[in-house]
């Protein structure tokens, strides 16, 4: 039985509703073609000097897959480790460490990445 | 005053390796190894925007014996990933929860995954113009 009040203000023990599983299986759908394109296009370059890279991801169309794969992929990561360092780490200051560790690397990694990506596709 | 002893749950160690429950853990070490895997993937992009130095030593390390065994790690742990990923997807929406619906899916994961991989080295190999 749920109370109209436990409806509107519960969210469940993670405080958080349903928005980590969502967010998690919105990212996953949207790697499905990313990695794919990522897979083919690694395996077309095979091999490549850094001007052939540079000429890849200086196109717009791939420059803006691998700023989306990117976003995807480090959003899906995050929640991921997330869930695996809840599931097995109980020391509760090594797991909020490792939770703060896991947000800040996965920003860190996608802006690190999306600013290489413009820098070769606009910076020149 | 030691408490009295209780009994425990079962643990892990306790039950028979299945496919269901292999393939479960597999998607979590895979992810995790792709997780290291994309630090490396940052670290090729900033190095090919950086400089010929830069982008010189990063194709250095994955050209390396180190180097090549992470990559077909990665391959396999993406594919793997990807296919038990679309499983997963397909479970949320409801579809394949029967225990020989899970099997057919599991080998089918497997095989796919194997695949994939195969068809990666091959066209690899194939598409490979040493420059």
């Amino acid at each position: 039985m749920r109370t109209p009040l436990g409806r509107a203000i519960g969210l469940g023990s993670a405080k958080e509703g349903v928005q980590h599983w969502w967010v998690q299986r919105l990212t996953a759908l949207a790697l499905v073609p990313l990695v794919l394109w990522f897979a083919a296009s690694l395996i077309a370059h095979l091999g490549a000097d850094r001007g052939a890279v540079l000429t890849w991801l200086g196109s717009p169309v791939p420059a803006i897959i691998m700023v989306l794969l990117l976003i995807a992929g480090l959003y899906h990561m995050a929640l991921g480790v997330q869930v695996v360092i809840e599931d097995y780490i109980h020391t509760e200051w090594v797991k909020l460490a490792a939770l703060v560790l896991d947000r800040f690397a996965a920003f860190v990694l996608a802006v690190a990445g999306i600013f290489a990506v413009l820098r070769i596709a606009v910076g020149g | 005053m030691t408490p009295a002893p209780r009994p425990l749950s079962p643990h892990l160690s306790i039950y028979k390796p299945q496919l269901t429950s292999v393939l479960s853990i597999s998607h979590r070490m895979t992810g995790l190894a792709l997780s290291v895997g994309t630090v490396l993937l940052v670290w090729w992009l900033v190095a090919a925007a950086s400089g010929e130095r830069a982008f010189a030593a990063a194709q250095g390390f994955w050209g390396s014996w180190i180097g090549l065994l992470l990559l077909f790690g990665w391959t396999f742990s993406l594919f793997f990933h990807l296919c038990n990923g679309i499983r997963h997807l397909l479970w949320d929406a409801g579809w394949g929860f029967e225990l020989r619906q899970t099997y057919i899916s599991g080998w089918t994961v497997v095989a796919a995954s194997g695949a994939l991989t195969l068809v990666a080295y091959i066209a690899g190999l194939v598409a490979w113009t040493p420059k």
